[in-house]
């Protein structure tokens, strides 16, 4: 099913459904070998101020251009929309990539988006012809604005980043899958366990978007693993179709022929 | 003439372009990203001379997620 199972996204045609963020692993070689080993075919990455003693930026660049994967620039730290659009040129010119992951940080404690801020900032960066990929909280309302404004990807949190409190609301992903079933829905953030990721992916979700669960693993490959067959399992698991819950329980073996010793209850 | 990289200053010769400047702070021009004044210059601009208290900064790929 993995060769068939393809899905476009960005305008890109892709074979994996997991993308992985590169922050936070124990080593660069570690991340190298957790990246390849989960099958990831999109990375994400941040712009910072390079530092021309340390070249820490070249550095990494190195580690991460050699994997041949697409890559997807964040715009974390950004806190106007002048800052969003200066670092998405930025990338632009650097990844040579329209994409960008609109990330716009509106509370401390939580690292809730500002779905304001996301809106203008999103509005801004489709009019100079970027693939904006927003991350937002799970609102049907800003899914709506973002969505008629020309953003085709979603990508709701499941909780906090770097939480690992997995889905914290299912009914509002399953809003806005059968809202919008054009759009390529990912779960970005809140992911802490193969199982979490898996659901997201039962609930129909295009894809998951994680970094801290794999990175802070105690074996970061090992993990990587596990998320990859989880993500696969979750999409067989929609594609195939899951049973709708009941309320009490049923019987799986079936009635007609019970042994001789039921016969008289009949 | 002095100006502004990342916030501290540096005294720089009159007249240097955004390419020398990266060229003297040994910096890949492939792997940078270049704003003066918190507005992008582009790569093909970078023939462009900078000014006595310009601010400049230069971004290059970290982790992120």
């Amino acid at each position: 099913m993995e060769d068939v199972d393809t899905w476009t996204v960005g305008g890109r045609t892709l074979h994996s459904r997991l993308l992985i963020g590169s922050a936070r692993y124990p080593s660069p070689a570690n991340m190298r070998e957790a990246i390849q080993a989960c099958g990831a075919e999109v990375i994400t990455v941040s712009l910072r101020r390079e530092n021309p003693r340390e070249r820490a930026g070249q550095a990494f660049w190195s580690y991460v251009r050699d994997l041949g994967l697409h890559v997807l620039p964040n715009t974390a730290g950004c806190e106007s929309v002048e800052e969003v659009l200066t670092v998405a040129r930025m990338a632009r010119e650097i990844f040579e990539t329209d994409w960008l992951k609109l990330e716009v940080i509106g509370d401390d404690e939580t690292l809730q988006p500002d779905p304001f801020l996301l809106v203008r900032a999103a509005e801004a960066l489709l009019a100079e012809g970027f693939v904006v990929w927003p991350y937002m909280t799970d609102d049907v309302v800003l899914a709506e604005r973002l969505v008629a404004l020309g953003c085709d990807v979603l990508m709701p949190w499941g909780a906090p980043i770097g939480s690992g409190q997995g889905i914290r609301d299912e009914a509002r992903l399953r809003r806005l899958r059968q809202r919008f079933p054009a759009a390529a829905l990912l779960v970005d953030a809140g992911i802490g366990a193969p199982s979490h990721a898996a659901r997201a992916m039962e609930l129909g979700c295009d894809g998951v978007l994680l970094n801290t669960a794999i990175a802070r693993a105690a074996d970061p490959v090992g993990m990587a693993v596990a998320f990859r067959d989880a993500v696969r399992a979750g999409r067989r698991g929609w594609l195939a179709g899951l049973m709708a819950p009941l309320e009490r329980g049923e019987a799986s073996s079936p009635m007609v022929g019970l042994p001789f010793w039921h016969q008289e209850e009949r | 003439m002095r100006v502004l990289i990342h916030d501290e200053e540096h005294e720089v010769p009159e007249g240097i372009t955004i390419g020398q400047l990266l060229r003297r702070l040994d910096l890949d021009q492939a792997v940078c990203a270049v704003a003066v004044n918190a507005e992008h210059v582009p790569r093909q601009q970078h023939d462009r001379a900078l000014r006595a208290d310009d601010r400049v900064d230069i971004l290059a790929p970290m982790a992120g997620g």
